[in-house]
């Protein structure tokens, strides 16, 4: 039923020089401890890219990186060059603060604002940026609620506190706001995994509909989801990228002795 | 057979009394702490409330006839170098705070935090010994400016030390979330991390209006005392608490009985903060409901 109408891209030749984002011999340290080891990923643009790979293989740590947060914790350090189309993010002529307008997060566990309302949320990142014009402000929160698929549930009532609903209208909350700022690329990490079936139904069908209009990559400890949503599959291991590639192929045709062990449940 | 699984009565029967014996002393402990604070808002009622009235309120102090004046401009001059203080110390103290929290890992952060905890316990008449030196000495003039000062110097470390707590506990996740929208560092701290902490904010400066508007003497060592109603924040003022000690230790009953007044009137002043800040603050920051 999820999976089912999912078109996965059978261009298994996608050029990685025409892709919205991409990592070049990418090294992220935490003081003394290498995380990262030299990765090489592209991420298409406008499809839906899942990471997974078992706990500690770095793979949060790579989000994080393409955002430019994982520089912010103390004695963190990252190495090598990340490409938005065609610019390297990490040059010191970038503006981290600019980037991140246009590479949007939405973390594993909902935290929205305590202190604001529902629509005060939403428009969190707008307000703050300086717009002040009320409509745009109510045009662009309905707009994002709804790409969210949040709108039908919390329209009668936004001022209602953000941290007043459940755990998974808080996490499509979160993608509500994170949309709002409209970014080019949304990184998700592990986003439905504190959040009941029903939930996560909900945000992965907002996932699939939202890759029309914006680059995903999603981070899962979830293989079933992997298959449901992403149309490219990267596998890491140990902070190594092992395989990258069409979901079908990675799922269906693995090229590494790893990656089918991971898939087959050898180990995770 | 008592197999491991199953207690024997007799220790059932001992934990029960060991719990109503721990729960009976810690009770007795409350009422030791809160029993001598009743007594002395009672007491303190009862001897202040005659001295109480409008014109008691809202009369200066009439050196001729003492029962006929007041304590309004003990209650000026308190109300002045408290808010002197505070126009200091508010703001300096919570930006130390925001360095404590928001910079937690420099050496210089760990070495000030260590300074501001040293000098919240510093005892407040060297404080006024040090305003006096300072500024009373060379201007050759107590004053309540001065006085001011000299209870910042009592306020700003507390304010510091609170802030500095409060926004620590701030989860990191809201700042990441707030950066990953694209809003500066700074923007983050003073609308996001400072709104979501204003609870602790605001507790921690009224702890510290609370605990300057109690001090008597660093204000004996810079704005002395008066008879009148200051001019300007550039003379001596009268406060509550040096009326209270020069009063208290006068041989006139009637001087004695407004000494009470006026102790009367700093507590209730008191709790009228302590109210104040409950009724706008203390709307706890509802809890997240985690799952659905």
């Amino acid at each position: 039923m999820l999976g089912g109408t999912i078109k996965i891209s059978k261009n298994k030749n996608f050029d990685s020089t025409t892709a919205k984002l991409s990592t070049k011999d990418l090294k992220a340290n935490f003081g003394k401890v290498q995380v990262l080891k030299g990765i090489n990923l592209s991420f298409p643009e406008n499809q839906v890219t899942a990471i997974m790979g078992p706990s500690g293989c770095g793979k949060t740590t790579l989000i994080r990186c393409l955002n430019r947060i994982h520089e912010l914790t103390p004695n963190a350090k990252v190495e090598g060059e990340v490409t938005l189309d065609g610019v390297n993010i990490y040059s010191p002529q970038v503006d981290p603060v600019a980037i991140r307008r246009r590479i949007g997060m939405v973390f594993q566990k909902a935290n929205p604002f305590p202190t604001m309302s529902i629509f005060e949320n939403t428009i969190a990142g707008l307000k703050l940026a300086g717009v002040r014009n009320k409509e745009t402000l109510d045009q662009v929160a309905e707009r994002s609620l709804r790409m969210a698929f949040l709108w039908d549930e919390v329209k009668d009532d936004l001022k209602k506190s953000g941290v007043d609903l459940s755990g998974g209208q808080q996490q499509r909350l979160c993608i509500a706001r994170a949309l709002a700022v409209e970014p080019e690329v949304i990184l998700m990490d592990e986003p439905c995994s504190a959040l009941d079936p029903i939930a996560t139904a909900k945000i992965e069908e907002s996932i699939v509909a939202l890759k029309k209009e914006f680059t995903i990559i999603i981070v899962t400890h979830n293989m079933q989801q992997a298959a449901r949503v992403s149309d490219f599959t990267a596998f890491m291991y140990l902070g190594q990228l092992i395989e990258f590639g069409t979901t079908s192929e990675v799922f269906e045709k693995p090229k590494s002795e790893l990656t089918e062990k991971y898939i087959t449940g050898k180990f995770g | 057979m008592a197999t491991k699984y199953n207690l024997p009565a007799s220790i059932s029967l001992q934990r029960k009394i060991v719990n109503k014996l721990m729960t009976v002393l810690v009770i007795i402990a409350v009422a030791l702490a809160i029993i001598p604070l009743i007594l002395i808002l009672g007491d303190v009622f009862m001897r202040g409330a005659p001295a109480l009235s409008i014109g008691f309120l809202a009369r200066a102090q009439n050196p001729l006839h003492v029962s006929s004046g007041g304590i309004a401009n003990a209650i000026v001059g308190t109300f002045t170098m408290v808010g002197i203080a505070a126009l200091i110390s508010v703001p300096i103290g919570i930006g130390a705070g925001i360095f404590f929290s928001e910079w937690s890992n420099s050496k210089l952060s760990t070495f000030s935090g260590f300074m501001n905890d040293v000098l919240t316990g510093f005892p407040s008449i060297v404080l006024g010994l040090f305003v006096y030196v300072i500024i009373v000495l060379p201007s050759k003039q107590f004053s309540a400016f001065a006085g001011g000062i000299a209870l910042s110097f009592v306020m700003l470390p507390i304010i510091a030390r609170t802030t500095g707590e409060s926004l620590k506990l701030v989860p990191m996740t809201l700042r990441e979330a707030s950066l990953a929208l694209g809003i500066p560092r700074w923007k983050t701290v003073l609308r996001i991390v400072i709104s979501t902490g204003k609870n602790g904010l605001l507790t921690g400066i009224l702890l510290a209006v609370a605990r300057a508007t109690g001090e008597t003497a660093p204000i004996l060592l810079t704005a002395s005392t008066s008879i009148y109603f200051a001019k300007s924040i550039f003379q001596p003022t009268a406060s509550m608490t040096v009326l209270i000690y020069n009063y208290a230790t006068s041989p006139y009953p009637s001087q004695q009985t407004q000494a009470w007044g006026a102790a009367l009137v700093l507590i209730l002043i008191m709790l009228a903060l302590n109210l104040l800040v409950k009724l706008t603050v203390g709307r706890k920051i509802k809890g997240a409901r985690m799952y659905a």
